[in-house]
C-alpha cells in the first residue's frame, strides 16, 4: 500500500506494464520502470515526473480502457505528478495552494497588480501615473529603481529558496542509483533531453492530443513558451547588468539587446501559452488530469499575462498608457514570481530532476 | 461507404491492412470491414510485438543476417516438415522486402531492448507494440482513401462458382446492407474465440481454454468460405497455444498473462505429478509447446513450481506467484495433495545432479533417475517460500484455413483457383504452418500474403 490512492493505481499499472514492456521504446518512463520490480512512493513519483504526457502509450496500449485491465498511464501519472508537487512543497503549510491553484493565482495576481497601481498612485500624484515619460529612467519615475530591485529580488529569492527546498525533498525521495552521481555527462544529457523535449514525441511521430493522429503542435507551443520565458529572463538579466555595470537605465531602445531579447521572448510568451491553452482544451479527456486543470490554466494565464503586458509596454511606453501598463506588467511578474513554487511552474524543475536521475541510471547501468 | 468497391477486405488486422494498402496503392477503391468495434480492431495483431523477416545483413535494428535458408530451416524444424514448401519459400523470399515496405506504410521499428526474448537477430520489434503498428497502418490506409467500417459483422457471402459477388453485413447503426466488390480479400483470422467450434475437435476440454486475443476471432468468414467450396487446409486441432496464467481473463489477456518460469522449476498437473521435461529446449520452442502440453492434462490445469531463489530470473508477472512457507502449505493453497507434491519435489531434488547453471544455453544441470527427466537447468527446489503459478492453455490462433496459391488466391475444392477471392493472414496460416510456431511468423504470414493478396485483388479488379 502506498501513501495515496493514485500511487496504488500507479503501482498496479507499473506491474502490468512491467510484464508487457511493449512501450519500452516510446520514452524514458518504461525503461526506468524496467530497472525496478517493486515500486516505492519515491519510485512512482520519479516515474510520474519523468512522464511528458505525450499519450503514445495510451494510444498504443492493447489494455487501455475499455479493456478490463484499464491501463491509463498518462492520466494516472498526470494525477500522481500533480499530487507530488504538493507532497514536496516547501514550506509544507503552503502545499494546499496547489489544490486551489487557479484561484490562488488569480487572487495573488489581482492583488499584486492592484498593489502596483495603487502603489504608483500613492507614491506619486495622478499626473505621474498617467503622464508621458520618455528616455532612460522613464520607468523609475513611477517607482525608484532600488525599490523595484529590492521588491523583485525578495520575491525571486523566496521563489528560488522554496523551489530548492522542494526539489531537494523530491531528489531524496526518488533515491540514488547504486554508484550513481550527478556527473557532468548526466547533467549535459538531462539538459539536452529537457531542452529538446525529447520525450514529448510519442516515440517519434509526435504527441497525441485531441484524437489518435499525432502532431508536434504541443511541442512547438511548449518550446515557444519555454524559450520565450528564458528570453524574457535573459532580457531582465542583461538589463540588470546594463544598469549596474554600464550605468544604462531602462527603458532601452527597441534595437538594444534587452529590448530585442524581451521582444522575442514576449512573442513566445504570448503565442506559446495561447497555443498550449487551445491544445489543452481540445485534449481527449481520458488523457487529462481534470482536477489539476486550474493549476495548468493558472500558470498558462500568468505567462500569457506577463508576455502580453510586456509587449504592450514595449509598444506603448511612450504614451500615457505607460504608467498603468508598467504597473500591470510588474504586478504580473511579481505574482508569477511568488506563485512559482506553488503552481505548474514546478513541473519543469521536477521533470529536469527526473531526467537527470534517468540519465544517471542509464550511465550507471551501461 | 458506397455499395460497390473494387476490393473488399474482410478483417482488420495486419494482413487485412497490408492488403487494403497494397490494393489502394494498386489503384483500387477499397473497403475494409472490421467486425470488432474500433478499440478492438486488428484481431491478434493488437497483441503482437515483432515480425520475423529474412535479411542478408545486419540493419539498424537487427544484429545480424538471417538468411532465407536459415529461416526455411527454422520453419522446417518447428513444423516438423508440415508446410507447403513452395508457399513457404515464396513467403520467406518476400519477407526480405516486407521489412522495408512495412516501414514505408508508417510502421516503426525499435531495437530489441528488454524482456526475455533473444530475438535481436531474427525478429524486428514494432515500436510501441502491435497496436502501435495497427494505428500506423490504419492512419496510412485512411490517408490513402481506404474506407473502413467498424462493428461490421458479415453475415453472408454471396459466392457463385468460386466467384465472389457480394457480402451481406449487419451493423449496429445502419442495419443490414449488401456490399458488392470485384475482388475479395478474406483476412478475418482464425476461430480460436469460438469455443463451440473448438469443442468439435477438443471436446469439453475446450471449456478450460483461455483465449489470448479478442473475442471477435470467431472464424465465421472461414466457416462460410469452407461451406461455399473453398478448399480446406490444416489440421483443425493445431493451434498456437502457450501456457498462460490460469487467473487470466477468458479473452484478450494478451501478452502479459504468459509465463516463462518453466525452466526455473518443475511443472506438475492436478495430481501433483510432473509430466514433461521442463528443460527440453530453449525459449522459442519451450514457449510454443507448453500450451498443448497443459491442454493434454486432466482439467487442463498445471502448476509451475519453483522456489524463492529464482524469482528475479524471469520477467515480472502480472499475477503474483502463490506462496507457501512449506511445500504442504503451498499445496494447500493450490488444492493439490500435499503428500503427493512433497513426494514429487523430494524425488526431483534427489535426482538433481550438480552442474553449471546457465539458462541462456542448453547447460549441464540434469536429473538422473526420475521420469520424466529434466535435461537442462535442473536445480533443487528447496529454499522457502515455495512459489507457484497456475497455468492453462492460452490459445493464440488456429491453423485450419483456406488453401491458397502463391498469388494468395484461394483454391476451390476441385483444385481450381478462385476467380476473385484471395486470403491472407491467420485464415490461411495453415498453408505454411502445419504445426508448431516460432515467434513473429504470424506477422510475416500476415504482411507478406496480405500485400500479395491486395496487389493481386487490385490487379483483378482493374482488368
Amino acid at each position: 500500500m502506498h501513501g495515496t490512492r493514485i500511487l496504488d493505481e500507479a503501482d498496479r499499472l507499473m506491474t502490468v506494464c512491467n510484464s508487457c514492456r511493449y512501450c519500452e521504446g516510446l520514452c524514458a518512463v518504461f525503461p526506468a520502470m524496467e530497472m525496478r520490480r517493486a515500486f516505492s512512493d519515491g519510485d512512482l513519483n520519479y516515474l510520474a515526473n519523468l512522464c511528458h504526457s505525450c499519450g503514445a502509450c495510451y494510444v498504443d496500449c492493447q489494455f487501455s480502457p475499455p479493456h478490463e485491465f484499464n491501463v491509463n498511464v498518462p492520466q494516472t501519472l498526470a494525477i500522481a505528478r500533480a499530487e507530488s508537487y504538493a507532497a514536496y512543497a516547501w514550506p509544507r503549510a503552503l502545499s494546499g495552494a496547489f489544490a486551489r491553484n487557479g484561484l490562488v493565482i488569480s487572487i495573488v495576481a489581482a492583488l499584486s497588480m492592484a498593489a502596483f497601481i495603487f502603489g504608483f498612485a500613492a507614491l506619486n500624484d495622478r499626473s505621474v501615473l498617467f503622464g508621458v515619460h520618455t528616455g532612460p529612467g522613464a520607468f523609475y519615475r513611477l517607482m525608484p529603481h532600488n525599490a523595484m530591485a529590492a521588491l523583485f529580488s525578495a520575491a525571486f529569492l523566496f521563489a528560488i529558496l522554496a523551489l530548492v527546498m522542494s526539489v531537494r525533498a523530491f531528489w531524496r525521495d526518488i533515491g540514488t542509483p547504486i554508484g550513481g552521481r550527478a556527473d557532468g555527462g548526466s547533467i549535459f544529457q538531462a539538459i539536452r533531453d529537457a531542452g529538446e523535449l525529447r520525450y514529448l514525441h510519442g516515440g517519434g511521430v509526435g504527441c497525441y492530443n485531441e484524437d489518435d493522429k499525432p502532431t508536434d503542435r504541443r511541442k512547438l507551443f511548449h518550446h515557444l513558451t519555454f524559450y520565450g520565458f528564458l528570453l524574457c529572463f535573459a532580457a531582465t538579466s542583461v538589463g540588470t547588468l546594463y544598469h549596474y555595470l554600464l550605468g544604462r537605465e531602462a527603458p532601452y531602445p527597441w534595437w538594444d539587446l534587452p529590448a530585442v531579447l524581451g521582444t522575442l521572448g514576449g512573442i513566445g510568451l504570448v503565442v506559446g501559452p495561447v497555443g498550449l491553452f487551445i491544445a489543452k482544451s481540445r485534449r481527449a479527456p481520458e488523457l487529462l488530469d481534470e482536477s489539476s486543470s486550474g493549476m495548468d490554466v493558472g500558470f498558462i494565464a500568468m505567462l500569457f499575462l506577463t508576455g502580453l503586458t510586456g509587449m504592450l509596454l514595449l509598444i506603448l511606453r511612450e504614451t500615457a498608457a505607460m504608467g498603468p501598463l508598467l504597473a500591470l506588467h510588474l504586478g504580473a511578474v511579481f505574482a508569477l514570481f511568488i506563485t512559482m513554487p506553488y503552481g505548474k511552474f514546478v513541473h519543469g524543475i521536477y521533470r529536469f530532476a527526473a531526467l537527470l536521475r534517468y540519465a544517471q541510471e542509464r550511465r550507471t547501468e551501461a | 461507404m458506397g455499395s460497390k468497391y473494387d476490393v473488399l477486405v474482410i478483417g482488420g488486422g495486419n494482413a487485412a491492412l497490408c492488403a487494403a494498402i497494397a490494393a489502394r496503392r494498386g489503384g483500387a477503391s477499397v473497403l475494409v470491414l472490421e467486425g470488432a468495434p474500433k478499440f478492438y480492431r486488428g484481431g491478434n495483431t493488437r497483441h503482437t510485438r515483432n515480425m520475423r523477416c529474412a535479411h542478408d545483413a545486419a540493419t539498424e535494428i537487427l544484429t545480424g543476417p538471417y538468411t532465407e535458408e536459415e529461416f526455411w530451416e527454422d520453419l522446417l524444424r518447428v513444423t516438423g516438415g508440415q508446410t507447403d514448401e513452395v508457399l513457404a519459400r515464396h513467403m520467406i523470399r518476400e519477407s526480405k522486402d516486407i521489412l522495408n515496405w512495412i516501414v514505408e506504410q508508417g510502421v516503426r521499428w525499435q531495437p530489441s531492448l528488454g524482456g526475455t526474448l533473444s530475438l535481436g537477430r531474427t525478429n524486428s520489434f514494432f515500436l510501441g507494440g502491435g497496436r502501435a503498428m495497427l494505428n500506423a497502418l490504419y492512419l496510412t490506409a485512411e490517408r490513402l482513401g481506404v474506407d473502413v467500417a467498424y462493428d461490421a459483422e458479415v453475415t453472408d457471402l454471396v459466392i457463385e462458382d468460386g466467384m465472389f459477388l457480394a457480402a451481406r453485413l449487419k451493423r449496429p447503426i445502419g442495419g443490414e446492407t449488401e456490399i458488392r466488390a470485384t475482388s475479395l480479400v478474406a483476412a478475418a483470422g482464425g476461430f480460436e474465440a469460438n469455443i463451440e467450434w473448438l469443442k468439435q475437435y477438443w471436446g469439453e476440454a475446450a471449456d478450460n481454454f483461455l483465449i489470448r486475443g479478442t473475442p471477435y476471432n470467431r472464424g465465421s468468414i472461414l466457416k462460410m468460405l469452407l461451406a461455399k467450396g473453398v478448399q480446406e487446409v490444416g489440421d483443425p486441432t493445431q493451434c498456437h497455444a502457450v501456457a498462460i496464467d490460469a487467473r487470466a481473463p477468458k479473452f484478450d489477456g494478451g501478452i502479459i498473462t504468459r509465463h516463462d518460469s518453466v525452466v526455473f522449476g518443475i511443472v506438475v498437473n492436478k495430481h501433483a505429478e510432473r509430466f514433461y521435461d521442463e528443460g527440453e529446449d530453449i525459449w522459442p520452442k519451450r514457449y510454443a509447446i507448453w500450451g498443448r502440453l497443459v491442454a493434454a492434462q486432466p482439467d487442463q490445469i498445471a502448476y509451475i513450481i519453483f522456489d524463492s531463489t529464482v524469482v528475479t530470473s524471469f520477467m515480472p508477472t502480472l499475477f503474483p506467484p502463490i506462496a507457501g512457507q512449506t511445500v504442504a502449505e503451498l499445496a494447500g493453497k493450490l488444492t493439490l495433495d500435499p503428500v503427493a507434491l512433497e513426494k514429487t519435489i523430494t524425488e526431483f531434488n534427489a535426482a538433481v545432479r550438480p552442474g553449471t547453471f546457465d539458462h541462456t544455453i542448453l547447460d549441464d544441470c540434469v536429473t538422473e533417475g526420475v521420469t520424466p527427466p529434466k535435461t537442462h537447468w535442473a536445480r533443487k527446489i528447496e529454499t522457502p517460500p515455495f512459489l507457484a503459478y497456475p497455468v492453462r492453455p492460452g490459445i493464440t490462433f488456429t491453423y485450419l484455413g483456406t488453401r491458397v496459391n502463391k498469388e494468395s488466391r484461394m483454391l476451390m475444392a476441385d483444385g481450381k483457383p478462385s476467380a476473385n477471392m484471395f486470403a491472407a493472414g491467420e485464415i490461411m496460416a495453415g498453408n505454411v504452418l502445419g504445426k508448431g510456431y516460432a515467434a513473429g511468423m504470424g506477422m510475416t504470414i500476415g504482411s507478406v500474403f496480405g500485400r500479395i493478396a491486395g496487389r493481386e485483388a487490385a490487379k483483378h479488379a482493374r482488368n
